[in-house]
């Protein structure tokens, strides 16, 4: 958007305000601290004066005549009876007084010194180098002049400044006035503020003591009249009016020769005004309060930090065309679909402007009022509003709909409410990658909640457990058209993290269907019909007659879900388990999941092949038949598996976790033999007998072969626990397909928990040379160290209940510390990056064109289109083109 | 500890220093101006183990490094060497 561009800005200055400028720019000089008379009415002169804008409708202003959303406002000034330092300026104005001579106020420099500055200065300023090296250079030649203990020119002996934070200079600890510091900073020559890195015409030294104050114009404070008619002034008016007051107090009391204490206060408490008024931070004072004990927001409050002006004003703001509300599952609906409810369908409109092809239909839209129905008592979309070319904004009601869809004409514009298959934005917080953002075609629900396909929770990384959501309604066609072709879920499947799926079948999905493949199970027709109700199929998969009855294998089911001319061939998760051997290591059938032309052969399903971040199924079908398959595939089967779970049912409780009473013996003495070589290590180590590891204390050698004892004692209890539970165990099936939880917390649960830890050692705080006061002073065994022997099932003892809370608690502070930290980081990162671009020869380049990469990444590859990182799997591309071929 | 030549080092890439001829070439394939190249300071310990085999190396020389990538195989970039001569 260049075309648009009629003025483009060369250059800005900043500058200090002289109090000639304040004068000159203020309507008028407010010497009243009042604001309102008793009939509400603006006083003269004062804070809420005529001439600094209107804010009720009704009035004109003094200055300009114009009415409330006419005038722009204007400002006013007081004048401070004596004057004040500017907190902003604090550091500046012990420089310059650091610098300069106190007595003929020229720099402490020699003539020399001064000539060969100035020389630098102006190279740098020729060579258009960085501020960086100005700002160094100027800090090196103030510096040199404030070492100066007598002045090269008048010889005067210079007395040290120090700064008595916050405003208060002081001299062998006298105070230096703001008056006597004006008047230093006033003699110090024009020439010499070039070594300080000021211009002279923008800016004097001696500006940086207020003599004149600015009064903002009343827009910039609003007063509010509350219900009851009370009024409520602005926190900056409050500050205002405090510093009138002193003021006035202070002048008269200079004026009739009041004791030169009484003087002094007032002026400090002027001071102390001006800087609140500033800034009600400062460092050094208290903040200002309001009566009800709230600290004042004032100039810098306004601005800074998060709820400040520029974050949260400028570069963030609030939207219209946009709703928010719980969400929810729904399986029947497309990862592509979001439900919305009702409700806010009819709030929700999309703007559609008139025009010879369209006027047909948009006066049927408006014919149909604001909440129209078809036959059923099924939502259709209705009108709102219509605007008039003008840009009068017309309700649209029961009553004036017909009336209104005769009025319309080309040119105007209807405000349609939404309606399925708009295209819109759902997006939920905290937004850490693109996909936290995507287009969703729209479903009319009932209820109160957003709804989407489960698969799409793991991009959102969304939860129901009362999550909320974001709807933005897209007010353009070019909008539309751009979250249609690339933000649509369907088009954000791969992650360009990993260049792998994002989007995958959770939980269920995975359960249901590795119950279905797995050993290729038989189901007869009535179940299998079901199943596939649930499905869009053509046709019924083979089948096999046992008994004059049809069946048909789980695997055969599976298939109907895939696309024609799909081949693959991997490894199951289910036997590719970290190290142990795989029980169908010799049944080939079984290990290697094989699909050939859309058919599965052999193998289970489980999370490799259909989960997110893993699955390999949901990846080849979306690299080789693009987005749409892609997106159907995990809409088929996710519905697949309500289909096939509400036939099978599944479930999962404490009994899966009951094992044979030899099995608990064993454990017991697992954990005993433990315990006793524990005991043996601990009195090896007291009668100095155990042997240091190599670069290890004798300390910390005992403690790594405990745990070394704790970890096997845990590992081997595990084992005799699931040697128990077998594949037809709930919780092992959700395990070992990965559908939720690992191996681990299976044996935790039916085995022992095992030893906890804090930083990545046993437990050992508390008390003194103690955890708990059930030990025993000094008592290094391994119960006093927090290890667990029971399982979750038995039940924690209380002292292990205590310890094991402990070990929990880490894990807790972890996450609470974890997310701040890399939230800002993030914050950071996104701040360096946003703008910069990668160009059509794949360049990437910042805003002035200054190159950062000269190839993307360095290799010019996209990630999203990468397979998982790498440029091509050319074994897959070998392996699919021959079993094509043979297809 | 002796001398050691960065450049040397397994994990630091090969660099090069352009001549006149080369660096007028590099500037009108890529169709930019020498300003916008990335820049690299001459205190850098890449550029002091260059001058040892090169001899002075002037601000505004450009330097060629090739990298090595898994994904690119060598990937090039180029440099403008600045004085960034830093006050102290």
């Amino acid at each position: 958007m260049t075309e648009g561009i009629s003025k483009r800005i060369y250059r800005i200055q900043f500058a200090l305000l002289s109090p000639e400028e304040i004068r000159k720019m203020s309507q008028i000089k407010i010497i009243t601290a009042d604001t309102y008379d008793d009939d509400g009415y603006p006083i003269e002169r004062g804070l809420m004066d005529l001439h600094l804008g209107v804010i009720e409708p009704g009035l004109k202003c003094a200055t300009c005549g114009g009415k409330v959303d006419e005038c722009p406002g204007h400002f006013g000034h007081i004048e401070l009876a004596m004057p004040v330092v500017h907190v902003g300026f604090i550091k500046e104005i012990k420089t310059f007084l650091d610098a300069t001579c106190k007595r003929c106020g020229r720099i402490k420099l020699t003539e020399d010194e001064k000539k060969a500055y100035l020389q630098r200065i102006n190279a740098l300023n020729n060579e258009n180098s960085d501020i960086d090296s100005m700002s160094l250079l100027v800090k090196r030649i103030t510096d040199e002049a404030s070492s100066r203990t007598v002045c090269p020119y008048c010889d005067a002996q210079q007395i040290k400044v120090i700064l008595d934070k916050p405003t208060t200079f002081r001299e062998e600890g006298i105070k230096v006035t703001p008056k006597e510091i004006r008047e230093r900073l006033e003699r110090i020559p024009d020439e010499d503020l070039i070594f300080f890195g000021m211009n002279r015409t923008a800016a004097r030294p001696e500006w940086m003591v207020l003599t004149v104050l600015p009064v903002p114009p009343i827009n910039v404070r609003p007063s509010i009249t509350l219900d009851t008619g009370e009024r409520s002034e602005d926190d900056l008016t409050h500050k205002l009016v405090d510093i009138i007051r002193i003021s006035q107090r202070l002048r008269e009391s200079r004026d009739n020769g009041s004791p030169q204490l009484i003087i002094e206060d007032l002026w400090d408490l002027l001071q102390f005004h001006v800087t609140t008024y500033f800034d009600n931070q400062t460092a050094g004072i208290p903040p200002a309060r309001h009566r009800s004990g709230r600290a004042l927001k004032t100039l810098v409050q306004r601005l800074k930090g998060k709820e400040g002006r520029f974050r949260s004003n400028l570069s963030g703001k609030r939207v219209n065309f946009s709703a928010r509300t719980v969400i929810s599952p729904e399986p029947f609906l497309s990862v592509n679909e979001v439900g919305v409810p009702e409700l806010a369908a009819r709030e929700l409109t999309v703007p559609m402007t008139v025009n010879r092809f369209n006027i047909e239909t948009a006066r049927e839209f408006v014919k149909a009022g604001p909440a129209p129905r078809d036959q059923f008592g099924r939502y259709l979309p209705g009108v709102n509003y219509i605007l008039r070319p003008d840009g009068r904004r017309i309700k649209v009601t029961k009553e004036n709909a017909d009336e209104n869809s005769k009025r319309i004409d080309i040119g105007w514009s209807v405000e349609r409410q939404l309606a399925e298959g708009d295209i819109v934005l759902f997006n939920r917080q905290p937004s850490l990658h693109r996909m936290s953002m995507m287009g969703h075609t729209v479903r009319i629900l009932s209820g109160r909640t957003f709804r989407f396909n489960l698969a799409v929770c793991t991009p959102y990384n969304a939860d129901f457990d009362g999550d909320e959501m974001n709807l933005h309604i897209l007010q353009k066609e070019e909008a539309r058209a751009e979250a249609r072709i690339i933000m649509k879920v369907q088009e954000q499947m791969l992650s360009p993290r990993f260049g792998g799926p994002i989007i995958g079948g959770i939980h269920d999905h995975i359960t249901a269907m590795f119950l279905l493949t797995h050993n290729n199970p038989l189901y007869s027709e009535e179940e299998t019909v079901h199943m596939l109700s649930f499905v869009d199929v053509d046709e019924m998969p083979d089948h096999e007659i046992i008994n004059g009855k049809k069946f048909y294998r789980g695997r055969d089911i599976f298939s109907t879900i895939l696309p024609k001319g799909f081949n693959i061939k991997f490894r199951s998760k289910l036997c590719s388990g970290a190290g142990e051997k795989c029980e169908y290591e010799d049944r080939i059938e079984d290990k290697d999941v094989f699909i050939k032309d859309g058919k599965m052969l052999t193998g289970t399903i489980d999370e490799a092949s259909i989960g997110p971040f893993s699955g390999v199924i949901i990846e080849k079908i979306y690299k080789k038949f693009g987005p749409h398959e892609g997106a159907r595939f995990v809409d088929r089967m996710t519905r697949l598996a309500v289909g096939f779970l509400s036939t099978r049912g599944f479930s999962t409780g404490i009994t899966d976790y009951d094992i044979p009473e030899e099995a608990v013996k064993s454990i017991a003495e697992t954990s005993r033999k433990a315990l006793e070589k524990i005991g043996t290590l601990i009195d090896s180590y007291n009668k100095g007998l155990l042997e240091p590891m190599p670069g290890r204390s004798l300390e910390e050698t005992l403690e790594m072969e405990i745990l070394g004892v704790t970890g096997e004692a845990r590992d081997e209890s595990g084992k005799i626990a699931s040697a128990q539970l077998g594949l037809s165990n709930p919780s092992v099936i959700m395990a070992r397909s990965g559908a939720r939880a690992k191996m681990l917390n299976i044996s935790e649960v039916a085995g022992m928990v095992g030893q906890q830890s804090v930083r990545g050692g046993r437990i050992n705080r508390g008390y003194t040379q103690r955890t708990l006061p059930h030990f025993s002073w000094g008592d290094i065994g391994a119960e006093a160290r927090g290890f667990v022997e029971s399982s979750y099932k038995q039940g924690l003892n209380p002292l292990e209940y205590f310890l094991h809370s402990i070990g929990g608690r880490e894990g807790l502070v972890d996450i609470a510390v974890r997310t701040s930290r890399s939230g800002y980081m993030q914050r950071r990162l996104i701040n360096a990056f946003e703008d910069l671009k990668v160009d059509d020869s794949r360049r990437v380049a910042d805003t002035v064109g200054a190159i950062i990469q000269f190839k993307y990444g360095e290799d010019g590859i996209d990630p999203t289109r990468s397979d998982m990182g790498k440029t091509l799997d050319l074994n897959y591309i070998e392996f699919d083109q021959k079993e094509s071929a043979e297809a | 500890m002796g001398k050691f030549n960065v450049l040397n080092h397994e994990l630091v890439p090969e660099h090069y220093v352009l001549d006149s001829k080369e660096e007028e070439k590099v500037l009108r394939e890529l169709g930019i101006t020498k300003d916008l190249l990335p820049k690299i300071n001459k205190s850098d310990p890449a550029i002091i183990a260059l001058e040892q085999s090169h001899g002075d190396i002037n601000p505004g020389s450009v330097i060629k490094i090739v990298r090595k990538s898994p994904t690119a195989g060598i990937s090039v970039y180029y440099r403008v060497v600045v004085s960034g001569e830093t006050v102290r």
